[in-house]
This record gives C-alpha cells, structure tokens and sequence, in this order.
C-alpha cells in the first residue's frame, strides 16, 4: 500500500484499485464498470437518466445498493445472535434461571415464536424506525443510541479534526524532505504508533499523562450535565490514543500518492520551471492525488466511529461500541440490531462519500467513455 | 515514649499521617507489627466519623443493561447501587454473620420454626416523603414470591408460603421449619419499596441513607445524602459518585491518580505493585467463595471413594494459596463451609498434603491410568495454572493426571455439572443450610458433585428446623465431615475479596457477607480531609 509506484499512468489506476479494495462489496466494483452494468440492462428512463447526470445517476444508485445492504448486514447480524448459544431468557437469568422463569421471558418477549416471524417483525418496526425497547433494561432503544451516538460521534470528530490536518500536513512535508532526516523521523514514529496496539497506547498516555504528571482527569466518563469545556478535558486521552493510531496510516498514505504524482513529467516540469517544492506539492501534485487520500481518510473516519470499542474500555468512555458489547453479552437482539446497522449505515456511507469525491476528484472518472 | 505514640495514634486518626507512615515511625519505637496496626485502628475509631466530603467509587461489573429494578439486580454495581438507596428487613453482622435488626425491629419465631413474626419499624421515611408501612413490605416480598417479578430471589422466596400483615407485624409462614428465615430476608433483593414496588419497580426509592441522583447505566450512578434518615450511624459523606470501571487497568490507574477513593476486583497478580503507592491502602476480606475441583460421586471411575481420598491428599494447597490467590486466601478442607459461617465447626482436622497418603488410597482403589481433569480460564482466575500445578503435587504421589483445556464459551454448559472431573468455583451463600442446599442436597439441580446420600438429605432438613444452636452445629459438623470425607468435592482455597482504598478513606468495616463490605462500603465509610 505505501509502495512507491513509478509509473504515472499506470498509477492512478493502481490507486484507485487500492482505494476500491477495502471498501466491502459494492463499491469493490470499479465505478465504470458496476455503471455499465447497469447501463445494458433494458430501462429506458433510467439509461436516459443516467446519460444526462451521471453523478446523480451513479449517487442514486449506490444508494440504493447500500440498502440492500444493509438490509443484508441486518439478516446476518440477526442470523449470529440466533446463533449464539443461550437465548436471552437464559443469559439473562444466568444462575437464578428456573425453568418457569426462562418460559415467562420467552412468552412476554415472544421468542417463543419463530425465527422468521421475530425478524419480519422486527424488520416491520425498523422500516418505521422503530428498534424498540431494549429487552434486558425496558429503554427504549432510540433514546439509549441517540445519547451514546452523541458521545462517540463527539469523540470522533475531535479525534478527525486533529489526525485528518496533521496526516496530510506530514505526509506533504515528508515528500518535501523525502528520504532526508524529517522523513524517517516522521515515517519511524508513525510507524512506531501504528504498531503498538492501541490499548498500549492508551495505558501508556494514562500512566504518564493521568497518573504520574497528574495533568488530564481520568477515567474519560462524560455524563449528562458536564459543560463542554469538562467534556473536551474528559476526551483529550481518549482523543490523543485515536490520533495515534489512525495518524499513520493517512500519512502514509499521502505520502505514496503526492509520490506517485511527483515522478510523472508535468511534475518534472513545474520543477525544471523553477517553483519551489513545496508549492509543486500543494498546488500541482496533492489536487492529482486526493483521491486515494480521501479514501483513506474515510476508512480512518469509518474507524473512529466503529472501531473504537477497545479505547472505550480502556478509558471508561460511554460511547457506541460498549454499548453494544453489553448488548451481545446477554443477547439483548434490539439493541445489537439497532447498534450493527448504525455501524454499517456509517462504514457505507463513508465509503460510499469517499468513492462519489474520489470520482468528483478524477476527470477521467467523471466522464467515463 | 508513650505520649509519642499516642501523638503519632491522633495524627494518623486525622489522616496528617498516613497509614504506612504511622507504622514505620511506630515500628522504630520498637513496637510490633500487629501491636502497632491494633492501636492505629483503636485510636481511628475513637476519633470517630467525619461528616461530608464526596465519595468516589470506581467499580467493574456494571453495563448499560443494568436496571434499578431491585429484583433484576445480577451486578456488582446494582448490588451497592441497591445498598445505597434501599434497606432490607435484616440485616447480616459484618463479623458473625448473625442477623441483625435493620428495617425489622425484632423477630420470633414458633417452636418448629414454620411461622415467624418480624415487628415492623415505626417512623422511617421513604425518599418520597410516605412513611413506611407494614403493606409495603408485605407487598415487597410477595413480588419477588412472584415468578412474573424474575426476581433474584426467587430461589429463596420460593421457600415461603404466605406472608400476611398482622398490626405493626409480618407474619410468614412456611410450609417446612426454616430456623434461618431472618438471614434470608438480609438478601440484597430484599430492598423494602413503597407498594412492594409493584407499580414502579425501577423508581429507585426505598429507605437508604442515599438517594438516588442520576441514573446512567453502565456509566455512572449518582447519590445525595437523604436527610431523613432512619439511621444516625451511617451515611457519612454528602455525595457518592460511582463510575463504572470494567478494565482492572484503568480501575486501577483511576484508584492511583486519586481520582476515586475506593476500587473493587483488584487482580492478584498485580496487587503487591499497587501495595507500594504511599497513599493506597489494600482492604482484603476473608471470604466465603472458593475454587474448587469437583468429581461426580456417581461416575467411574470417582465413585470409588479411595480414588477421591487419594485425589484429595494429592492436592497441595498451600501452594495453592501461595500461586494462585498470592496470599489473598485461606486453605480449604473439602467443604464448601469456613469461620465466616455462623455455626462453623472449628474441630474438623485440616487436611494436607500428603504423598503417601495418597499412594495409598490410590493403590487401594485399584484404579490404573491416568485421571482426565478438565479446565478453562473462565472457572476461576489462574484455573488453567491451579490444573498444572495440581498435576505436579499428584504426580509425586504416583497419580498421573491428564490436562484437558477446554473452551470458556460453554464451559458451565457442557463441562461443569455435565463432566466427572473438572475445575469450577463457588460463591458463598448466606448460611451454611443455604451453601448445602444449593449444591449437596440430593434433589439440587447444581449438586455438581452428585452427592445423592439420603443420610445427608435427612440431616439437612433436620437442621434446617432445628432452632437449639448448640444441637445444630453437632448437626453441621457431622455434614461438614461427610462431605470432606466421602464426597466429590476438593476445596484447595477460599479466595479473598480485594478491594483498595486511598488513605482519605476511614472506617472501611470487613464484612464477611459479601464483597466491598458487603455492598454496604459508601454508607459505612468517611473521608478525611
């Protein structure tokens, strides 16, 4: 992935066939060739449509593919929990299950009835936006996620607003100072954050920055009724651990592409011209690169807000992702289900973002012959 | 010298000198160990509680699935959650684990201990201002009768037969004697809400020395104190806040930093590390859980009761202790009772490691090959560790014994109580008929050694009514020697609660009822300034 490919032509679309790996199915298919796909078929309208907006065209129909999916993820998330062993009635009552006890629950949430009927209901509800009330506590399962959703999407944002500026900014200054001294201290120490596991991370800023110099409070718990100020202070270890790990691989990755750019001729040329480096980078070579760095960065995003359950343990922080563990723990399925689906709803419409942007981004894309 | 250490006694007691401090200094005037620590907790007590201050609690075992519904309370947390804002009839002593009058002002009982009369206390206030009385807690303890409440005490309550309201007094009656009735009712389920909680059982009101603040689930639960309550002797600080930690590490670091006074389930392993902070103190009580490696006494080849001797003289467990709880711990005696239990028979010869002993009854019971003892990390921490050191000690005694690891994801399904020999651990119960009802009884449904002995069943029952003391210890010690002698059961250790606490908290009360003082830990404690 951090490759530094020399040919310039063939190096967007190697690119762009990275960018396209990671992004799950649908988008795994090269844009052009999912539209012309769709194009042969026999719809008049739509092939009409589609030759008149193109963008609009493809947009509508990632869309609509991201339903299915979901729709899918939901089918498999219910399928897992089905399988688990122990239902909730029994989870639930752990040692004081009595046979009595275990039949009561399975009647009053009917899990008595079969698989299929609870999934269609269920799906019934969910078509409504209803998720229900969560079986093991009786919350209701929108006003639980909308509190939690709340804490990681905070947590998220000033985690991206951090890494996102200084990814780019590094990865742009260590192709200024390539293979010099600023460059191996930038790539040595990035890869040295992305090679610790991210709990390490944390206990270490913990030990460090909370224990030892006493400077941040800990553990990172945000509550109702803290001000904004307290709810910034709560998040600055949980915030610096998620910038670690996610700095590198966005640096590195801006790195590879301006690279891949700054070997083709017309680079050669701005140079020869006389601009200074870093201006060739910012103005000729990063616009030619951004889509594999958007890409990238989406991924990052994705991660933050879906990824983070492990810093959630270890800094106390009430986000999504503990949630739902306690959720699967006693097989509680509205909230699992709700939680999944929110998860996948923003893993693809993040890819999906970075894949409309990356084509915004490329003429060439833009006006698929 | 004197005035010295009766100077250094008052400076500790006001927490200008810290525990450790004090004991050093102490130990340079040439006072022991024990002597000096007796007369810092004397001279701490006498300078009595301090009032206010906020308490931080920082504990595992809370999820966003927890609930203030005393009967669905399964959690750590629920369980001082309910401690705080609630109070039960009865209460169990600290120390003898006797009941003791909480909510219920007295108690008798009829001669064959099937109708039992509690007065009700007058006065108490619950948190919405209505004064308590004798329908609420009627109608308290018929919802957890009831099977529709999915009440945690279901097991016990299922033992009553009608509870009635008879002037300031309840009255139970039971289909069969129960001289331990009073120690039931101290069960955490029990939590006295106004119309029995029927209508709201999550309201959160009852009549604790806190109230409830802010409820977050699995997050953080806040408290203020409740200005009218029934009790002076408790309820020190103005405000608890308890957060909710599951990582030991960062449980830890919390603790280490100062940013909560009080940490539950601190790990063995790293205790002797956390020992060494100046101003953290460690609070481990002796307790009534154990690990322990159960046979089924119905099962070739451990239904020869040789084989289970031989396999009970090969276990060392000292070294057990020594391993596997640090220290934190006592050494068992092959059943499932120790001194924290009222009624303990203290004569019992302990057992100990002893190679020919177990060559012996080995050889006797004619069994060859090998022995398949299976386990998992999940039957208790260090399982896995306990399993091969347990090898080594048998091997010396001629007995071979084959590991099995097996997967934690359907360890209580599959192997325990399903298996002949596995790893497995017990929590402890209110009372010694409770501990031996739940897993020895014949009929018991986690009698996970298959004990099926009609002597033993008689005698539990007799016992169970028998409201003569003296006579009942005869009978739970000639129990306790059956099970040690021929049942299924070895108990190497019962495992310690560990706690810690920072050195701004006083008055921290051992309780041998359950861990972090028995729930009881914000009521109970103050802080120094």
């Amino acid at each position: 992935m951090t490759a530094d490919r020399g040919l310039p032509g063939a190096g967007i679309e190697q690119l762009e066939g990275m960018a396209a790996g990671p992004l799950g199915p649908p988008p795994a298919n090269p844009p052009t060739a999912a539209a012309a796909g769709l194009a042969a078929r026999p719809l008049g309208s739509w092939a009409r449509f589609r030759h008149h907006m193109p963008l609009a065209a493809l947009i509508v129909q990632r869309l609509g593919l991201s339903v299915v999916l979901l729709w899918a993820v939901s089918v498999v998330i219910f399928l897992g929990i089905e399988a688990l062993p122990g239902d909730f009635a029994q989870t639930y009552l752990g040692q004081s299950a009595t046979p009595q006890a275990v039949a009561n629950i399975r009647a009053e949430l009917g899990l008595d009835r079969p698989a299929v009927t609870r999934y269609v209901e269920w799906l019934g509800g969910a078509l409504q936006f209803d998720f229900g009330k969560s079986w093991a506590s009786g919350a209701s399962v929108t006003q639980q996620i909308a509190l939690r959703l709340g804490n990681t999407l905070f947590l998220a944002f000033w985690a991206a607003l951090v890494s996102v500026p200084l990814a780019v900014g590094l990865g742009m200054l260590a192709v200024h100072y390539r293979n010099r001294l600023p460059d191996r201290l930038i790539n040595v120490v990035s890869l040295g954050a992305i090679s610790l596991p991210e709990f390490f991370v944390g206990y270490i800023l913990i030990l460090f920055i909370a224990v030892q110099g006493g400077w941040v409070t800990f553990p990172s718990t945000v509550y109702a009724g803290m001000s904004f100020g307290q709810r910034l202070e709560a998040i600055v270890l949980p915030g610096a651990t998620l910038v670690l790990v996610v700095l590198a691989h966005m640096m590195r990755m801006t790195r590879a592409a301006i690279l891949n750019v700054m070997s083709s001729a017309y680079i050669e040329t701005a140079e020869l011209k006389g601009l200074d480096t870093l201006r060739i980078i910012a103005r000729h070579a990063a616009p030619n690169a951004l889509a594999p760095i958007i890409t990238v960065v989406a991924l990052n995003l994705a991660y933050l807000v879906v990824g983070v359950v492990v810093v959630e343990v270890v800094f106390v922080y009430p986000g999504m992702g503990q949630y739902m563990v306690d959720a699967v723990t006693v097989r509680d399925m509205p909230v699992v289900q709700a939680c999944g689906l929110i998860f996948a709803a923003v893993y693809i419409l993040l890819n999906m973002t970075a894949d409309i942007l990356s084509i915004l981004a490329n003429p060439r894309l833009r006006h698929p012959r | 010298m004197d005035s010295y250490l009766k100077y250094l006694s008052r400076e500790a007691a006001f927490g200008r000198l810290g525990r450790r401090e004090f004991l050093g200094r102490a130990a340079a005037l040439g006072l022991t160990l024990p002597a000096a620590t007796t007369l810092l907790s004397s001279s701490l007590l006498a300078a009595g509680p301090q009032k206010g201050g906020h308490l931080k609690l920082g504990l595992e075992g809370g999820a966003s699935t927890d609930v203030l519904d005393p009967a669905k309370c399964t959690s750590q947390v629920c369980f001082v959650v309910m401690r705080n804002w609630g109070d039960t009839l009865i209460e169990a002593h600290p120390t003898s684990g006797e009941p003791v009058p909480a909510l219920a002002e007295s108690w008798e009982a009829s001669p064959d201990a099937k109708v039992w009369t509690f007065k009700i206390r007058k006065g108490v206030q619950f948190h919405n201002g209505k004064e308590m009385t004798v329908d609420d807690v009627v109608a308290t303890l018929k919802r957890h009768s009831d099977e529709a409440s999915q009440s945690g005490a279901l097991g016990i309550m299922k033992s009553v037969g009608e509870v009635k309201a008879d002037g300031d007094s309840i009255v139970v009656s039971l289909p069969e004697g129960n001289a331990d009735l009073p120690l039931l009712l101290s069960d955490y389920h029990l939590v006295i809400q106004p119309g029995g909680g029927v209508d709201d059982p999550n309201a959160g009101i009852g009549t604790g020395p806190y109230k409830v603040a802010s409820f977050e689930p699995g997050v953080r639960i806040t408290f203020e104190k409740n200005p009218n309550d029934w009790r002076s002797d408790r309820g020190y600080v103005d405000s608890v806040e308890l957060v909710v930690i599951n990582d030991a590490t960062a449980r830890t670091a919390a603790l280490s930093s100062g940013q909560v006074h009080f940490i539950n389930r601190v790990d063995p392993k790293t205790v002797d590390l956390l020992k060494r902070a100046p101003h953290i103190a460690i609070e481990n009580t002796s307790a009534r859980g154990h690990y322990v490696f159960i046979m089924h006494c119905d099962k070739e080849p451990f239904s020869n009761n040789d084989l289970r001797l031989a396999l009970k003289y090969a276990m060392d467990r000292e070294t057990m202790v020594e391993k596997i709880l640090r220290g934190y711990g006592k050494v068992g005696n092959d059943f499932p009772i120790n001194e924290t239990y009222a009624l303990f028979p203290r004569d019992i010869e302990q057992r100990s490691y002893d190679p020919d002993k177990a060559a012996f009854h080995f050889k006797k019971s004619g069994h060859s090959g090998s022995v398949l003892l299976r386990t998992s990390e999940v039957a208790f921490p260090g399982a896995v560790d306990a399993a091969v050191l347990y090898q080594e000690s048998a091997k010396k005694a001629g007995i071979e014994i084959e590991i099995k690891r097996e997967p934690g994801d359907g360890y209580w399904s599959n192997v325990w109580n399903a298996q002949p020999f596995c790893t497995s651990y017990w929590g402890g119960r209110p009372t010694q008929d409770q501990m031996y009802t739940t897993a020895y009884y014949s009929k018991a449904d986690w009698n996970d050694t298959k004990f099926l002995r009609p002597d033993f069943d008689k005698l539990l029952l007799e016992a169970r009514a028998e409201l003569d003391q003296s006579k009942r210890e005869s009978m739970y010690r000639e129990m306790a020697i059956m099970v040690r002698d021929e049942g299924g059961l070895i108990l190497p250790m019962f495992n310690d609660f560990i706690n810690a606490v920072t050195n701004k908290v006083q008055g921290y009360v051992h309780d041998v009822g359950n861990d972090m003082s028995n729930g009881y830990i914000a009521t109970r404690v103050w802080l120094t300034a």
